[in-house]
C-alpha cells in the first residue's frame, strides 16, 4: 500500500521508535518566541544542558511587542521583561534572534517561510498552535508547550505519537470574491471545531493546487482551529518557484537535489487516509463568524442562527452563551452587524497577498466614522513591500492606521486591544472570548470582508459597496 | 517531577464545553517568565461571577476538574497547565482534550483522565449532588472513585508509565543520544540552516 504525504515527512524523521513508546522525532526546525520561551531556557538553565542545535533555531519577538514607537523602550514592564529575557537568552544559547525593529522580524510563521527556512519535508515546531501554517510548504509542523520547547532545545528530538491521517479534498474553484479564509471558515463550520483533533490534516484537490502559497498559509494556519495537529500540502511547481531565491533556500547542486526530493512528497495515488471530507469549493461564499468559537460561523448572507436550530444539547447551550456574550439576538442578519473595529493583520491575513487585497478594496474610499482600521503587516519586510507599493497610502487615505509588524490585536497581550462590549471584523484566527481584549467581541473575516466593512461600517463584503 | 500514584481531592464540577485556553488563561496573564504564580488568572474572565463555580465555598479547594468536551484547545500555551496547577488542580477529567494541552499536561504532570461523556455527566452530577465532596483518582488502577462508584479512565501507557514513576522526559530521550547522533550524521546537506544567518538585501 502507498504511503500519504504526511507518513513519508514522518517517517523519514524517526529516530527511535519502540513498542508502546511513542516515535522519537528528529525536529529539523525550531521557532521560538518570547511568551512560550522564557521558562524552557531556564529549565535548560536548571539542568545544565545547553541548546544542542543553535543553528536549527530561529527566534523572534512577535507576540507582545508595541506596534507604534518601536523604538523607544517597552512601555508595559511584563512585556518588556519578556522580550529582554528572550535576547539575554538568545545571546546567552547562541540563538539567531530577529528583534523588534530588525528587517526580518515579524510574526514567528511569516518570518520562516520569508526567510526561506520553512521547506518542504522538514518537521518544524514552535511553542505556538498557528505553526501548522508551514505545513502549506509540505512541511510536517506543529505547536508544542513549553516543556517541549525545551525538550526539542535539549535534544532537537521530541516523543510524539503518531496521528491518524485525514484528506481534505476540495473540488472546483472558488467564486470570484471568495478567499483561501472564507474557505476554511466554512470548512471548519462543517466539520466542528473538534473534527480534526487527532489527525494529520492534508488539503487537496483542485482548488488547493491553483491556490498561491499565501493562501495555502492561511489554510493551513487554521487546521489548529479544527482540533487537528497539523495541516499539509503537497509541495508543488508554485511552492518551488516561492521558495527559489529565498535567502535560506538551497543553492546550486544543493538546490537540484532539494527539488528531486520534494518532488517525491505527495500522497501515492493507492494510499489510503483514515478518514475523508470532501468541500466543494463551487459552493462557498464570503463566510464570518458569529459566535465564540471559529465553527460557529456563517455565510455572510445569512441570520445569527437561532440557538434551538441546534440539535445537540451541548452545541446549543454553546450558541446560547455565545450569543450572550456576543451581544447578538437571533435572526439578525448578519449583514446589519455594525462593528467598531477592524483589524488587518496576523499569521493567518497579515502577509503582502492579504495586504494588496484590501487595499485593492478601500482605494479611493473612506474608512467609517464610527470605525477603527488598524492594518498591521506580519512581518517588518511585508511592511515594507507594502510601502514600496504604495499600498501604505492607500490605508492612510482612507483612515485606518498602519502600524509596525507584530501579533497585535489578533491576540491582544501588547496596548492593541478591544475594550469590553467592542466589536471587531478581524481577520485573524480566533474569536473566543477576551481573545482581543477582555470582554471584546470578534467575528473572524477575510481580508476583502475586512475592507469593506471598514468602509460600510457593517459587516460587508466588497459586492456590497 | 514527583511520582504521581493516586491523589483524593474535592471534585469540581464545570459544565463548559469548548473552555480553550484563552479562557483557561488568558493572554494578558502570561507575562511571567517563571512557571509560578499563575493562579491569578485561571479562569479569570469568570472568576468575577459569583455563579461562577470556584466561587462556591464548597469548591474553591478542589483539586479535580471535572470538565466539559474539548476541554484546552486552542492556544498552546502550556501556562494554561501551570494556571490549573498553580490553582491546586492534580486532575482534570473529561471526555476531549485538545492535542497540545494534553501534551502539555502531561510533561508537567497534570493528570488527564479521559472517560465518556457519559462518565462526564454522571460524575457531575454527583459532584454537585454533594458539593465539595471528595473523589480519589488512581493512576495505577486507571479509575477514579466517587461516591460508591468506581469509574474506569483512559491515558496512553507511556505518559502513565512516565507519572507514575515521575521520569523526566528530556532524561529519557537523552538515553536515545546515539541514536541522536548517528541520524544527524545523515542529514542532507540541504536541509537550512538558520545560522549563519542569512538576509535579504
Ligand atoms: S498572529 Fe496571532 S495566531 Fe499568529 S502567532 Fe501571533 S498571536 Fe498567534
Amino acid at each position: 500500500m502507498g504511503k500519504t504525504l504526511s507518513d513519508k515527512v514522518w517517517e523519514s524523521h524517526v529516530v527511535h521508535a519502540a513498542p508502546g513508546e511513542p516515535d522519537l522525532l528528529y525536529i529539523d526546525i525550531q521557532l521560538v518566541h518570547e511568551v512560550t520561551s522564557p521558562q524552557a531556557f531556564d529549565g535548560l538553565r536548571l539542568a545544565g544542558r545547553g541548546v544542542r542545535r543553535p543553528e536549527l533555531t530561529l527566534a523572534t519577538e512577535d507576540h507582545n511587542t508595541p506596534t507604534e514607537n518601536i523604538f523607544a523602550p517597552i512601555a508595559d514592564p511584563v512585556s518588556k521583561l519578556q522580550v529582554d529575557t528572550l535576547r539575554a537568552n538568545a545571546a546567552e544559547f547562541g540563538v539567531r534572534i530577529h528583534s523588534l525593529g530588525d528587517k526580518d522580524q515579524g510574526v514567528v510563521h511569516i518570518i520562516g517561510p520569508q526567510l526561506g527556512i520553512t521547506q518542504p519535508g522538514l518537521t518544524m515546531v514552535c511553542g505556538d498552535s498557528h505553526t501548522s501554517t508551514h505545513g502549506a510548504f509540505g512541511a510536517l509542523a506543529f505547536g508544542i508547550g513549553t516543556s517541549e520547547v525545551e525538550h526539542v532545545l535539549a535534544t532537537q528530538t521530541l516523543p510524539q505519537s503518531r496521528p491518524k491521517t485525514m484528506a481534505v479534498t476540495v473540488t472546483g474553484d472558488l467564486p470570484d470574491g471568495v478567499t483561501p479564509k472564507d474557505l476554511v471558515l466554512a470548512l471548519i463550520a462543517k466539520v466542528g471545531t473538534g473534527g480534526g483533533q487527532g489527525y494529520i490534516v492534508e488539503y487537496r484537490g483542485d482548488a488547493i493546487s491553483k491556490m498561491s502559497m499565501e493562501g495555502r498559509m492561511t489554510i493551513c494556519n487554521m487546521s489548529i482551529e479544527w482540533g487537528a495537529k497539523a495541516g499539509m500540502i503537497a509541495p508543488d511547481q508554485i511552492t518551488f518557484d516561492y521558495l527559489k531565491g529565498r535567502p535560506h533556500a538551497p543553492e546550486g547542486a544543493d538546490w537540484d537535489a532539494a527539488v528531486a526530493y520534494w518532488s517525491t512528497l505527495y500522497t501515492d495515488p493507492d494510499a489510503v487516509f483514515d478518514a475523508e471530507v470532501h468541500l466543494d469549493a463551487t459552493a462557498l461564499a464570503p463566510f464570518v463568524t458569529w459566535g465564540t468559537n471559529p465553527g460557529q460561523g456563517v455565510p455572510l448572507s445569512a441570520t445569527v442562527p437561532n440557538p434551538s436550530d441546534f440539535h445537540n444539547p451541548v452545541d446549543r447551550a454553546a450558541a446560547e452563551k455565545a450569543l450572550a456574550y456576543m451581544g447578538l439576538t437571533a435572526g439578525t442578519p448578519m449583514r446589519e452587524i455594525p462593528v467598531d473595529t477592524v483589524f488587518l493583520g496576523s499569521c493567518t491575513n497579515g502577509r503582502i497577498e492579504d495586504l494588496r487585497l484590501a487595499a485593492s478594496i478601500l482605494k479611493g474610499h473612506k474608512v467609517a466614522d464610527s470605525v477603527r482600521m488598524l492594518v498591521v503587516p506580519g512581518s517588518a519586510r511585508v511592511r515594507v513591500q507594502a510601502m514600496s507599493e504604495g499600498l501604505d497610502k492607500v490605508f492612510t487615505d482612507a483612515g485606518a492606521e498602519w502600524r509596525e509588524a507584530g501579533c497585535s490585536m489578533c491576540l491582544g497581550m501588547n496596548p492593541d486591544q478591544l475594550k469590553p462590549g467592542e466589536r471587531s471584523a478581524s481577520t485573524s484566527n480566533r474569536n473566543f472570548e477576551g481573545r482581543q481584549g477582555k470582554g471584546g467581541r470578534t467575528h473572524l473575516v477575510s481580508p476583502p470582508v475586512a475592507a469593506a466593512t471598514a468602509i460600510t461600517g457593517r459587516l460587508a463584503a466588497p459586492a456590497d459597496l | 517531577m514527583d511520582k504521581f500514584t493516586t491523589h483524593t481531592g474535592t471534585a469540581v464540577p464545570l459544565r463548559e464545553s469548548n473552555v480553550d485556553t484563552d479562557q483557561i488563561i488568558p493572554a494578558v496573564y502570561l507575562k511571567r517568565v517563571t512557571r509560578s504564580g499563575f493562579e491569578d488568572g485561571l479562569f479569570a474572565a469568570w472568576r468575577n461571577a459569583p455563579d461562577f463555580v470556584l466561587n462556591n465555598q464548597a469548591y474553591t479547594k478542589g483539586s479535580i476538574l471535572i470538565a466539559g468536551p474539548d476541554f484546552g484547545t486552542g492556544s498552546s500555551r502550556e501556562h494554561a497547565v501551570w494556571a490549573l496547577q498553580n490553582y491546586g488542580f492534580k486532575v482534570v477529567i473529561g471526555s476531549r482534550f485538545g492535542d497540545i494541552f494534553r501534551g502539555n499536561s502531561g510533561k508537567a504532570g497534570l493528570v488527564i483522565a479521559e472517560v465518556s461523556q457519559d462518565v462526564v455527566d454522571q460524575l457531575w452530577a454527583i459532584a454537585e449532588s454533594e458539593p465539595g465532596i471528595a473523589f480519589t483518582v488512581d493512576l495505577r488502577h486507571k479509575t477514579i472513585e466517587a461516591q460508591d462508584e468506581v469509574f474506569e479512565f483512559a491515558i496512553d501507557d507511556y505518559t502513565r508509565h512516565r507519572l507514575l514513576e515521575g521520569l523526566d522526559d528530556i532524561g529519557l530521550t537523552l538515553r536515545h543520544e546515539e541514536a541522536i547522533t548517528a541520524f544527524e550524521a545523515k542529514r542532507p546537506s540541504f536541509l537550512p540552516k538558520t545560522l549563519p544567518a542569512r538576509v535579504a538585501d
